[in-house]
């Protein structure tokens, strides 16, 4: 069993939890992903990790309570152990010769930035973080994005913390203001980081995106996760998680992404009640 | 006594009609009289031609003498000699290919009814004797030997599993990685409950476990830990067992539209994540028309599963003929008994979709066999100007897999084969030193008791070659 050691509230939504799991704490690196199970009816779901401990042989992970499997999890309290957590999966992100990176992220995908972002500058990649969320109560990890990257940079939609705009205008501004990067790394809903990717591919700069998508083994096995990347089908689980932005065929990621969305939206409404793994059915 | 019959006592089954709306076991086994009543049909050759036919050499006419006489633990026993699983075997091996295809009985007549015989012991086995000592216990002076010395299988399918039960009976420290949540490889995520309940695999999962089998779950060989450092951590000898990996798709316009996807994700959905049961959250297309390209027993899984689902019209799109078709005898038996439509001949050129991106019907052609080709069936020649377009809201792709290299390129000095799988002698011996492999890992996607022939071979190889170091 896969013990949940530490539960932090980032905010309303998102939550920070810290799992016992020594066999994929021993090799994680940043930009991989593990496929948990809340209990023995739950269904596989992929999460980047958020970070490691390879000593104490536990995992991070970070998630926002919205759909029926993340609204299942957080009721999962300090002490409760998940059925299932299986990696690290996908390969690491690519730091290799980088000397200067942006990492842009959004929303909920600022939980997925943080460790590639952080990961980056302990390489002693210079790093310039932008985190966009949609207003003041959605921020979250300031003090970990100040403590980890070299200048953070937040954008809110209203303008209620930060600066008002988006993450693209920032990333623009910076790029104009002659600020020169090796790559520019996406992390969040496929339509930012789509056109995340279109500014760098404008500016002539190498582009990464971190894709997430529905699949099951997470080995390669199911396919659910295909994705057209310069044309051609890749496995998100095995080929990725991140690919060259410039190559992803994003609106039909968009689409795949919305396949179940029906059924989950109905699952999600009878999610009542579940602690340590014993479920309550309405 | 000799039952002259000439064709087999016949299996009770589910009727067609209620059977395609539930999960249970369709063929519901022979009574004890049916079973002493078939094995009566054996005509105990000398030469015994069954057994040749059989890839872990189960010793047939001895078991069915023994069922002949009502010995049905004894049976047992001999049938555990040589297989790991015969509950599984009994059920999804290919008897016409195999035992049953060599069998005297069958020039002038049905073949014995061999696996309906193994299914039967097994299950009375299960039923009557679960505490059974375990098998090669009388061995004891290689349990000895074998003991404390540690290897370390990755994979718990069928290939995986037969290896460590072999290994296990000798006495050796055992540990089996498994990178999905529970043990049985496509046993537990491919094959439906309706043809082999997952309580079958389980109970040969925790015969392994009393045999002192470990079992780790949710390791991923390769990505958690390498086969080298499997060795670092104290195992002499490691199999590899890690399947056929990938699934193929056609590369033809539309794939990637909504409602199509590979049977390795349909049936890993409906089997392994329970999918078909509602207190289970895995979601699972809800499809009223429903396409299956291929022909193996994989499509029929799929097919079938796709009617218990809720389908009301299910298509097998297949591009031989009946002749060819590689699926297992009683599967497409089965399938066809449950009304599934069998396009014969036909194959799909291209997924068409609606404004919104979901699949709203697949364009095929019509097929004609030409000249045989290098496989020595019949080449599938397209005859031009035939497309017609199957209404249908989902495509299941059923068509192979390709191999995952994930253990090749994480592995050092492991060299592939030709086919790109993990490069095994007859021993199942690799270019690693202390490193075997066997089954669809090694063959790409084959059979589930060739997978266990070679986890056999590879026990037996594994044993010599700790012997020797």
């Amino acid at each position: 069993m896969y013990k949940i050691v530490k539960k932090r509230r980032l905010n309303d939504s998102m939550t920070w939890l810290v799992i016992d799991a020594p066999l994929v704490a021993k090799k994680a690196k940043p930009g991989q992903f593990i496929i948990l199970r809340t209990d023995e009816y739950g269904e596989r779901i992929p999460l980047t990790m958020a970070g490691h401990d390879s000593e104490k042989g536990t995992i991070d992970i970070i998630y926002a309570a919205v759909g029926r499997t993340t609204m299942l999890l957080d009721q999962f309290e300090e002490g409760d152990a998940l059925a299932d957590v299986v990696g690290p999966l996908g390969k690491p992100t690519h730091m290799e010769g980088l000397k200067r990176v942006a990492v842009v992220g959004g929303g909920t995908g600022n939980a997925l930035a943080y460790p590639l972002a952080t990961g980056m500058h302990n390489e002693g990649i210079q790093v310039d973080m932008i985190a966009g969320f949609k207003n003041k109560d959605m921020v979250i990890l300031e003090d970990e994005f100040k403590a980890g990257t070299d200048n953070l940079y937040i954008t809110t939609d209203d303008g209620s913390y930060g600066e008002k705009g988006f993450t693209t205008d920032k990333l623009k501004e910076l790029i104009e203001a002659g600020n020169k990067y090796d790559e520019i790394v996406a992390v969040g809903p496929p339509v930012m980081m789509k056109f995340v990717c279109k500014i760098a591919e404008d500016y002539g700069i190498k582009s990464v995106a971190s894709l997430t998508a529905y699949m099951v083994d997470g080995t390669g096995m199911c396919g659910g996760c295909r994705a057209i990347i310069g044309g051609e089908n890749k496995f998100v689980c095995v080929d990725g998680p991140e690919f060259d932005g410039s190559l992803v065929d994003w609106d039909e990621l968009i689409k795949r992404n919305s396949f179940y969305k029906e059924q989950e939206a109905e699952d999600a409404a009878h999610v009542c009640r579940l602690t340590g793994g014993v479920r309550y059915h309405a | 006594m000799l039952n002259m019959k000439k064709v087999k006592n016949p299996m009770p089954e589910q009727d067609p009609a209620i059977r395609s709306t539930n999960f249970e076991e369709v063929a519901r086994g022979y009574t004890p009289k049916m079973a002493v009543n078939e094995a009566m049909r054996c005509l105990k050759c000398r030469k015994k031609p069954c057994t040749k036919g059989c890839p872990v050499m189960v010793k047939i006419p001895e078991f069915i003498a023994k069922v002949a006489e009502g010995e049905f633990e004894e049976a047992y026993q001999i049938i555990s000699e040589t297989s790991a699983l015969p509950a599984v075997c009994g059920r999804v091996c290919p008897q016409e290919n195999q035992c049953e295809g060599y069998c005297v009985q069958g020039a002038s007549g049905e073949p014995v009814a061999i696996g309906r015989l193994e299914r039967f012991v097994a299950d009375w086995h299960a039923a009557h004797a679960a505490k059974a000592e375990p098998a090669g216990s009388e061995e004891g002076e290689s349990i000895q030997q074998g003991k404390k010395r540690k290897v370390a299988v990755v994979g718990a399918g069928p290939a995986g599993l037969t290896c460590a039960g072999d290994l296990a009976a000798k006495g050796y420290d055992v540990t089996v990685y498994e990178s999905l949540h529970k043990p049985g490889g496509v046993l537990a995520y491919g094959i439906p409950e309706f043809r082999l309940p997952k309580d079958i695999v389980a109970a040969e999962v925790a015969k392994l476990e009393e045999r002192g089998v470990t079992f780790i779950n949710n390791a991923v060989i390769g990505k958690s830990e390498t086969v080298d450092e499997l060795f670092e951590d104290g195992y002499e000898a490691v199999f590899v067992g890690t399947g056929a990996g990938l699934p193929s798709f056609m590369n033809i316009p539309g794939e990637n539209l909504l409602g199509v996807c590979s049977a390795n994700e349909y049936l890993t959905r409906i089997n392994l994540m329970k999918g078909y049961l509602p207190e289970y959250d895995t979601p699972v297309q809800q499809a009223k028309r429903i396409a299956v390209v291929g022909g193996g027993n994989v499509a029929m899984d799929a097919a079938r599963c796709a009617k218990r689902m809720g389908a009301e019209k299910v298509y097998i799109v297949y591009r031989r003929s009946m002749e060819e078709i590689p699926a297992r005898a009683e599967e497409i038996h089965h399938a066809i008994e449950e009304g599934i439509d069998f396009q014969l001949l036909r194959n799909p050129v291209a997924v068409i979709g609606d404004e919104d991106g979901y699949v709203k019907g697949l364009e095929c052609v019509e097929m004609e066999l030409g000249e045989p080709d290098a496989s020595g069936r019949r080449r599938p020649v397209v005859k031009e100007g035939s497309n017609f377009i199957l209404d249908v809201d989902c495509v299941i792709m059923a068509i192979g897999t390709k191999l995952n290299k994930l253990i090749l390129e994480t592995t050092e000095n492991l060299q592939p084969n030709e086919r790109g799988g993990i490069g095994a002698d007859e021993g199942a011996a690799t270019s690693h030193k202390g490193v075997f492999a066997g089954g669809d890992a090694v063959t790409g996607a084959a059979t589930v008791i060739l997978a266990m022939g070679a986890g056999k071979t590879a026990a037996a190889s594994i044993e010599e070659y700790l012997a020797d170091l």
